[in-house]
């Protein structure tokens, strides 16, 4: 294949457009209203393990550095403060050196907000979004609510540790050895690293095999942007799922964090983080913090890899075939 | 040698790993929803021909190593060193190990043209052609009108290697040989 040709075919392309449709569909079906926000804004990300790229550009304001979006979120939370109601968006987002089978630069995201929604009815609402979309040969078993998973529990299951309370040095060495790193390689690692990669290389595959899992009670640290509530243990975790289909993670929710206070902080934090490890750090969105100010109502959301839903619903093997111009020929 | 990071990592890209040259076979990116992203990797250590996994962080980077693939012809031995000769018109000789041989020693012939791999220019790996035609040396007397039956014997070529060979084919045949699995194809 010549490289001024697309990478996804051109039926494929036609299909992905019909699975288009019927997300478009399903949400008009429930009333819930399609928005565009920007790419380019004038606050990032801040999270530590997403690199934004920039493009400087002529602004009333004279040279300004614009952050191409992630995701649409802090756009998107603008406009739940705004009053907009439920939203939902198909949305271009970028994430700088994320390139694979599964992750390509430039991909589309497939966000939604449900105010009034808790992160149960949200996890039951994406799991129906998903039997829509899939043909029914792709889940093996009845299509019903997403089994659930604490996330101590199949740290249990798989590897027999408790990841709350299990020394560092021993998950940094656990890690090391079921992670395929040298023995001391993660010795200079935090916590959240050696869970990632057991997460990442022993768990996620065995997760959702021919039915949708869900995956809930993060540990506190990876909020990101979800509340906290503490766990039946005691222990301060995020309320927050994410969905798994084929060992491949498909959705990202939460119940969205709704004080301005904890979000300075945690954008704060992200940057302290970014400082300390030699990342450049990325301009706070002050406009978000003054939209929770203002006030978001309570409510849950989430973000939906459309891409990875497309290629496991044609049952393609990387995601460049069901993208029209992948990050290597576009 | 430039450093690679782990997004410039593909297959066939040679880099220097715990002292020995890799060849980068197959590149992942593995990420949690939310979360430190790392590069599960499988690399070729060129040294032992062995594959194995290692995960970087993504971002990681590893040095490139010197290697080059040059495609010569097998001259002779003296029994300490194997010489090839490059095609290029080069006529430039290589002295090869018996180390860098391993089992593909088996597999010489004069003449014909191997891949060597070069690393800070010696000699570490050679890879013979998928199919080679060699002469059989050895072997027991062939049985006639045994073609249909489906039995096999050992036959020894010309080269040292063994193979196992149908019940008619004769010492003095020229037999084609699948150098990657040791199979018999055909008479040559």
């Amino acid at each position: 294949m010549s490289d001024w040709e697309p990478s996804a075919s051109i039926e494929t392309l036609r299909a992905r457009a019909q699975l288009l449709a019927r997300v478009r569909s399903f949400f008009a079906e429930r009333d819930v209203l399609e928005v565009e926000t920007p790419m380019l804004g004038q606050g990032g990300s801040t999270d530590v393990h997403l690199a934004s790229l920039s493009a400087e550009a002529r602004t009333p304001a004279g040279r300004q550095r614009l952050w191409l979006q992630t995701s649409p979120e802090f756009h998107m939370k603008r406009l739940l403060a705004a009053g907009s109601g439920a939203i939902f968006q198909l949305a271009k987002s970028f994430r700088d050196g994320e390139v694979g089978g599964r992750h390509n630069i430039e991909f589309t995201m497939l966000e939604w907000y449900r105010p009034g929604f808790s992160l149960t009815a949200l996890m039951d609402e994406t799991a129906a979004l998903i039997h829509a979309i899939l043909p029914p040969s792709v889940l093996s078993k009845p299509q019903g609510a997403p089994k659930r998973y604490a996330y101590r529990e199949l740290f249990h299951t798989h590897l027999d540790v408790d990841p709350f309370t299990t020394s560092l040095a021993r998950l940094r060495r656990l890690a090391a050895e079921r992670g395929f790193m040298p023995a001391h390689a993660l010795d200079d690692e935090p916590r959240d690293t050696c869970l990632d990669l057991l997460m990442s290389m022993v768990i996620e595959p065995t997760l959702g095999q021919g039915e949708l899992s869900a995956v809930v009670d993060y540990p506190a640290s990876q909020a990101a942007l979800a509340r906290r509530h503490r766990d039946r243990h005691g222990d301060w975790v995020a309320s927050r799922f994410e969905l798994y289909l084929n060992g491949v993670e498909l959705a990202n929710g939460y119940d969205e964090l709704i004080d301005p206070a904890e979000q300075r902080a945690r954008f704060e934090a992200d940057n302290a983080e970014r400082r300390e490890v030699g990342f450049n750090e990325v301009d706070v969105d002050t406009r978000l913090v003054a939209a929770l100010e203002h006030g978001l109502p309570e409510g849950s959301g989430v973000a939906l890899g459309i891409d990875r839903l497309i290629q496991l619903a044609l049952g393609k093997p990387r995601l460049s075939d069901v993208i029209s111009f992948d990050t290597t020929r576009c | 040698m430039a450093n690679y990071s782990t997004n410039e990592f593909k297959g066939g890209l040679k880099v220097m790993l715990d002292g020995d040259p890799c060849s980068i076979v197959e590149n992942e990116l593995v990420k949690p929803g939310k979360g430190q992203a790392f590069n599960r990797v499988k690399l070729r250590n060129l040294m032992t021909g062995r594959v194995g996994e290692r995960t970087f962080k993504s971002g990681e980077s590893l040095e490139g190593a010197d290697v080059m693939e040059l495609e010569m012809e097998y001259l002779y031995t003296d029994g300490d060193m194997w010489y090839f000769m490059q095609t290029d018109g080069s006529f430039e000789q290589y002295a090869v190990e018996k180390k860098a041989l391993g089992d593909d020693e088996k597999w010489l012939k004069e003449q014909v043209p191997y891949t060597v791999t070069l690393w800070n220019d010696n000699a570490i790996q050679i890879t013979p052609p998928n199919f080679i035609a060699l002469e059989v040396t050895e072997t027991d007397p062939g049985l006639k009108g045994d073609t249909a039956q489906g039995g096999s014997k050992p036959a020894t070529l010309s080269s040292g290697a063994v193979v196992r060979v149908p019940l008619f084919i004769n010492e003095g045949e020229v037999l084609k040989v699948d150098t990657r699995t040791g199979d018999y194809v055909s008479r040559a």
